[in-house]
């Protein structure tokens, strides 16, 4: 018995797949539909080894397989490169770098260093395929993904930082924004390049120099930006890359010459870094985990709503700390939303992420692999079903989870409290807007939400109510330089992009520090 | 010659609204320059910061959710309060000899025109410091300030009543609750502005005032898990490591002010001192027929 729209996509396809009569016919995608590869021709040169970028020149990697580590694709298991195991030592001659350059940045007139800036968001729009093959090599996500949205993005958080260099007057009403000093920024591995750009792009506008580390298994973008750095001639010591594991993160945390900490990442780290520069006066940014909620209320337009569901949740592979894990939906719609979901997973293209077909790639490293299947078998054992609909045959190697969820879940199940960072989803009902609501915020964490209604008032009563940074309103994963990313409650605190952005990158002069 | 008795009084806490004694059963005397008993405070434990607490986080919501000009209407009658006990709070900053009391009336006097620039706050912090974002795509987007939620106050030894006003105002302004801890030296100015406020039309909870010890208190007040926020002044070093330390279990927002000047009014009455207890909400929703 099918409820579907006769106008909607889903349906066309069903009568389509040659489904046989009967009361309940079974959508069969994989039958129906082959897909020829179609992969990314584009060519990068990747480097044997790469060292640090420190004082505006890649060091020399001292050899020897303690100080330099490999970076896998996640697709192919294939190691891409070598790169330099940061340690103390390395940190500490990047902040003596960065110390150094400082004083001279923050001197320039104000309209020069933005002028640096956009020519580094011109080199990344004019080297952006490069970039984008690059990612998706490192990270595993689809290329359609990096292409269309992580270094666009990137380019485009240097070109609105790039105009703001000198205006931050106007952005700090009564107060002259001062830069804070040298910035220390730890970042993540599932938007490498991006998240690159929304820690330099804000700190560089304000006149601080970056001491920027990347995640040890996405080293590749960062380094490339690096170059570009240079090849824009950005002064020596400005910005520096230092790469390798926790070690370097916990020397950069815990060196006496930063200011200032700006981390992304997972909340057990952020409180450990929180602890750690716990009465050293250095300033603190963090942007952390999530369990975000996407509620759909029965007056939602179905359609949109599942599309929106699906970006909000697998997109990137769920390695997404605002990622919609949590769907909330009115009872009354429950089935129909199971059957849909059902329908569109089915239709998700998940394997080699250079072909510019594939929805969903490689998760990327194993632990995380790991770390998602764990979640899965927990799930199970707590009595979960599990519905994973999609019908891609996996690729022999490399790590790989298929898009799925989890109907019937409750509050007390690990699956609707704890991050997975994947590609999964806990749905649960509810049947009034207030019961929507205590669900949503029966949360530690406040990063995103959603909501899914055609109600006015309602979407904004709601919005107003959720404990959250960012709340889509019919929409979910939208992203933007003009737009301040960040949470509330354990999700972190401060903002980053938009004028919020800024806050975090200058001390004002008065009572506020 | 007078012998008359004077009837020396206990001041009592602020929790909810009412006004009990410490569960603790413990006080503190506060004594003149010369030594004498002039006053009794509550000597304040870790179970009634809980109390406090608990009673915020029942109104907190109420008063957030308050229109803004009703919160600038209240934060005008704290003013008033204010002013109508002049005298007397004149007379508790100057008790411990802490200062004239010439410079405590031009403190009181500062403490109203303090809460009189945040009554006129409470609509346009907002404006100020949220905004549209021109956003790439056909989307609507805008930012707002939303409260933090329950802020823990600790203010400073001195000066007693501006320190803790300069606190405290810019973070009700917006619609979080405070629980207070008044300066340890001389809490009686702290008291008695309880007193006036609970006639102020404040809705019981939203202000909470504890009197006791900083060295017992302050771990309490970084490690609850309820509490948002912390903004202090005049703390040692060490009670500002304990704070952030304890802060990182739940990521309270914590600003803790190094030697403030609280007679710098574009410092202290500023968007910028309600900035660091606000949340910026980012909502997006598209846009088309």
């Amino acid at each position: 018995m099918t409820t579907l729209d006769p106008q909607s996509h889903t349906e066309t396809v069903r009568r389509t797949s040659a489904a046989g009569p009967g009361r309940s016919p079974a959508l069969e995608f994989a039958s129906a539909w082959d897909y020829a590869p179609a992969p990314e021709s584009v060519k990068v040169e990747i480097a044997k080894v790469y060292g640090h970028f420190i004082n505006g020149a890649f060091t020399q990697p001292d050899g020897g397989p303690a100080r330099t580590m490999a970076t896998i694709n996640p697709a192919t298991e294939a190691e891409l490169a070598q790169f330099a195991r940061g340690d103390a030592a390395d940190v500490d001659a990047a902040v003596k770098a960065a110390r150094e350059a400082q004083p001279k940045w923050a001197a320039l007139p104000a309209k020069e260093r933005g002028k640096y800036l956009f020519r580094i968001a011109r080199r990344m729009q004019e080297r952006a395929r490069e970039l984008a093959v690059l990612e998706t090599m490192d990270n595993g996500k689809p290329i359609k993904e990096s292409r269309d949205v992580d270094i666009p993005l990137a380019a485009a958080h240097f070109f609105y930082h790039a105009g703001w260099a000198d205006k931050l007057q106007y952005a700090f009403a009564g107060r002259t924004p001062e830069p804070v000093g040298v910035c220390g920024q730890i970042i993540p591995w599932n938007f490498p390049l991006l998240m690159a750009a929304w820690k330099l792009a804000p700190a560089l506008a304000c006149g601080n120099t970056c001491v920027l580390k990347p995640a040890e298994t996405t080293p590749l973008t960062a380094l490339r930006l690096a170059e570009i750095c240079a090849e824009v001639g950005l002064p020596e010591g400005v910005v520096n890359i230092v790469t390798g594991d926790g070690e370097a993160g916990e020397a950069l945390v815990k060196h006496p010459g930063i200011d200032k900490i700006a981390f992304t990442g997972s909340t057990e780290v952020g409180k450990r870094i929180a602890r750690a520069t716990a009465g050293t006066g250095k300033k603190l940014t963090l942007e952390l985990g999530g369990k975000s909620p996407n509620i759909i209320f029965e007056d939602a337009s179905l359609d949109q709503a599942i599309e929106g569901v699906v970006a909000g949740i697998y997109f990137n592979q769920g390695h997404v700390c605002c990622a919609g894990s949590r769907l909330l939906v009115q009872e009354s719609i429950a089935d129909e939303v199971t059957k849909r979901l059902t329908h569109r997973l089915q239709t998700l293209r998940v394997g080699d992420p250079l072909d510019k077909n594939t929805d969903v790639g490689a998760i990327n490293s194993r632990p995380q692999l790991d770390t998602i299947n764990n979640y899965l078998g927990r799930a199970r054992e707590e009595g979960l079903q599990c519905h994973s609909p999609s019908t891609s045959a996996l690729p022999k190697n490399g790590y790989w989870c298929k898009p799925c969820f989890f109907t019937g879940v409750q509050q007390s199940h690990t699956l609707s409290r704890e991050e997975v960072f994947g590609p999964v989803l806990a749905v649960q009902t509810f049947r009034t807007p207030e019961e929507a609501i205590s669900r949503a915020n029966n949360s530690p964490y406040g990063l995103a939400a959603g909501v899914w209604t055609d109600k006015g008032s309602k979407i904004f009563e709601v919005a107003g109510q959720l404990k959250a940074g960012i709340v889509w309103l019919n929409t979910y994963n939208r992203f933007d330089p003009a737009s301040p990313f960040g949470g509330y409650k354990e999700s972190g605190f401060g903002r980053e992009g938009g004028m919020q952005g800024l806050r975090g990158y200058v001390r004002l002069d008065g009572g506020a520090k | 010659m007078n012998d008359r008795l004077p009837i020396l009084k206990t001041y009592k806490l602020a929790i909810g609204g009412a006004f009990p004694r410490t569960e603790s059963g413990r006080s503190i005397a506060i004594k003149n320059p010369a030594g004498e008993v002039i006053a009794h405070t509550c000597h304040a434990s870790r179970k009634d910061l809980r109390n406090a607490v608990e009673a915020a986080l029942t109104v907190q919501p109420k008063w957030a959710g308050a229109s803004a000009y009703l919160r600038g209407q209240i934060l005008y009658r704290m003013a008033e309060m204010v002013e109508g006990k002049r005298t007397e709070l004149a007379e508790a900053i100057s008790a411990t000899g802490a200062t004239t009391t010439e410079d405590a009336r031009t403190e009181v006097d500062r403490c109203t025109d303090r809460l009189a620039c945040f009554a006129g706050w409470t609509d346009k912090y907002p404006q100020v410091l949220g905004c549209h974002n021109p956003v790439t795509g056909p989307y609507y987007n805008f930012s707002v300030p939303e409260a933090t939620g329950i802020v823990g106050v600790l203010a400073p030894d001195s000066p007693s009543l501006l320190g803790l006003i300069s606190l405290i105002a810019p973070v009700l302004c917006s619609g979080n609750a405070v629980v207070v801890l008044a300066s340890e030296t001389n809490p009686i100015p702290a008291c008695v502005l309880a007193e006036a406020l609970a006639t102020s039309d404040l809705p019981g909870g939203v202000f909470n005032l504890l009197t006791g010890q900083r060295d017992e208190l302050v771990e309490h007040f970084a490690s609850h898990r309820e509490i948002n926020g912390l903004s202090a002044a005049g703390v040692s070093q060490a009670h500002r490591a304990t704070l952030e330390a304890g802060a990182a279990e739940n990521l309270k927002r914590v600003r803790v002010l190094v030697e403030p000047d609280f007679t710098d009014d574009s410092g202290f009455e500023s968007p910028w001192s309600i900035e660091p207890f606000v949340e910026t909400k980012t909502i997006w929703h598209p846009s088309g027929a």
